[in-house]
């Protein structure tokens, strides 16, 4: 069986180190954007170890095993998302196991988990936090739904991931097309409230809901919470990649278009985070199921159109 | 030195209680994370929630009211963690140590770690102090070898 191992190879230790270094750009890029000279490339790898070696509260009131198994629950979820996009990316005439509707489900379970878990901390501000981050979930997820549904359009309505990337290598990525540039926009902003980062990040508002839904974790539950946000820096690009950018090919300056086309992507989640003031809830759904919607809603029936 | 107090020393999250200062420690905290300072540099943020932090910062002169809650703060922080008195209050209670509501100084409501001075302290004090936080611990381990981290970093 190769699938343990693609498991382990792509899931865990490539997503995982990528997904580090993600975080780190991310912190860096914010430290420059504030003129502040940032964290040092390891501190991702530190926050982890450290939260490794601290103490696990459990609230008083809690539910133990609910509270503690939400975030394993959500690492597990973004571990197999994480290893289909990779396989289907970098072996797509193998026709792996897992398709568009296993990715797009999957993704839906590290919201879900945190939301399990705030509300097992039994906090208020968890409370709140959870009610908010339920909201915001409702909100993207419609667009985020319509957006994904346009490469199946456009690949003659297979949902097979790497049929989808034989396409694109046929006739050029999706995002050459009108409909496929106005979906490349949706599935970026749905991928920044997906990563629960400013403008979308009321679920954990850490100044006024003092972090929220995550109020209550602390030690090496904690720490997995910020490795599957760490892995989802890497899971959700790569989606928007093989989904609207052509995928990754590996020969020649294929290595070298691959890595501008995730740089990019994070370059502009970064950015997007650190020019924006944080929406309120009503805002957030406000802006999502209108013009959010209308432009996924345009990008389809562009598909269905052919154009 | 331990693998676990290492990356603990290299990611210190910092947790910021008042507890009745008059503000002005609270804004020279707040400088040492501005571009001029940039603590995030050594690893540090303040993180909004006791449970994610590993240093206790302590400002303020500890009133009746406050006392109590510093001391339960402190009891859900979880371990190993620090804790730093900033500025005269919390040190001695400053000119309040005659008052009716300053009855103890905060070092015998929690066990204090580092102490640093100052009416208020300087960026560079408290980035000092920080210093030496890390230094005693290092030294702790060294002599210490064989404890636990959390007995260490509070010996």
């Amino acid at each position: 069986m190769i699938y343990p191992v693609y498991l382990l190879v792509f899931g865990v230790v490539l997503t995982g180190v990528l997904g580090l270094a993600a975080g780190w750009v991310d912190r860096k890029v914010t430290a420059r954007v504030h003129y502040r000279v940032g964290p040092p490339l390891l501190q991702p790898w530190y926050d982890l170890m450290k939260l490794a070696g601290k103490e696990t509260l459990i609230p008083a009131g809690a539910s133990v095993g609910t509270f503690l198994g939400a975030p394993l629950f959500g690492l597990a979820a973004v571990t197999v998302v994480a290893t289909v996009l990779w396989v289907n990316a970098l072996f797509p005439a193998q026709g792996f196991l897992g398709d568009w509707v296993v990715v797009i489900y999957l993704l839906l379970i590290p919201p879900v988990a945190i939301i399990v878990g705030g509300s097992a901390s039994h906090n208020p501000l968890a409370s709140q936090g959870v009610g908010r981050e339920m909201q915001v979930l409702l909100a993207y997820e419609l667009p985020f739904l319509a957006v994904a549904v346009v490469p199946v359009i456009k690949a003659g309505g297979s949902i097979r991931l790497h049929e989808i990337l034989a396409v694109q290598a046929e006739t050029g990525a999706f995002a050459r097309s009108p409909s496929g540039v106005i979906a490349l926009i949706v599935a970026v902003v749905c991928i920044q409230a997906k990563l629960a980062l400013v403008p979308f990040d009321v679920s954990e508002a850490e100044t006024e809901l003092a972090g929220g839904t995550l109020i209550e974790y602390s030690g090496p539950a904690l720490g997995l919470f910020r490795l599957t946000k760490h892995m989802l820096f890497v899971t959700l690009p790569l989606l928007v990649i093989v989904l609207f950018l052509g995928g990754i090919t590996l020969t020649g300056p294929g290595i070298a278009l691959a890595v501008l086309k995730y740089v990019l992507l994070l370059a502009v989640i970064t950015v997007i985070r650190n020019t924006n003031p944080r929406l309120r809830t009503d805002q957030t759904v406000r802006l999502f199921w209108g013009p959010v919607t209308l432009l996924a809603a345009a990008a389809v029936i562009l598909a269905l159109a052919g154009y | 030195m331990s693998f676990r107090l290492n990356a603990l020393l290299r990611s210190p999250w910092l947790f910021h209680l008042s507890t009745g200062s008059c503000n002005n420690c609270d804004i020279e905290v707040l400088d040492c994370l501005t571009p001029r300072f940039d603590v995030e540099r050594f690893g540090m943020v303040l993180t909004g929630s006791i449970k994610h932090a590993d240093v206790l910062l302590v400002t303020g002169s500890c009133n009746r009211q406050s006392a109590e809650r510093l001391r339960r703060l402190y009891e859900q922080a979880p371990k190993p963690c620090v804790v730093v008195a900033i500025g005269e209050c919390s040190l001695s209670r400053g000119m309040f140590v005659e008052s009716y509501n300053c009855p103890v100084p905060i070092d015998h409501v929690v066990p204090v770690d580092v102490y640093i001075p100052g009416c208020p302290p300087k960026p560079e004090a408290v980035i000092a102090g920080v210093v030496k936080l890390m230094a005693k611990v290092r030294e702790a381990t060294k002599k210490g070898r064989g404890k636990a981290p959390e007995e260490v970093a509070t010996a």
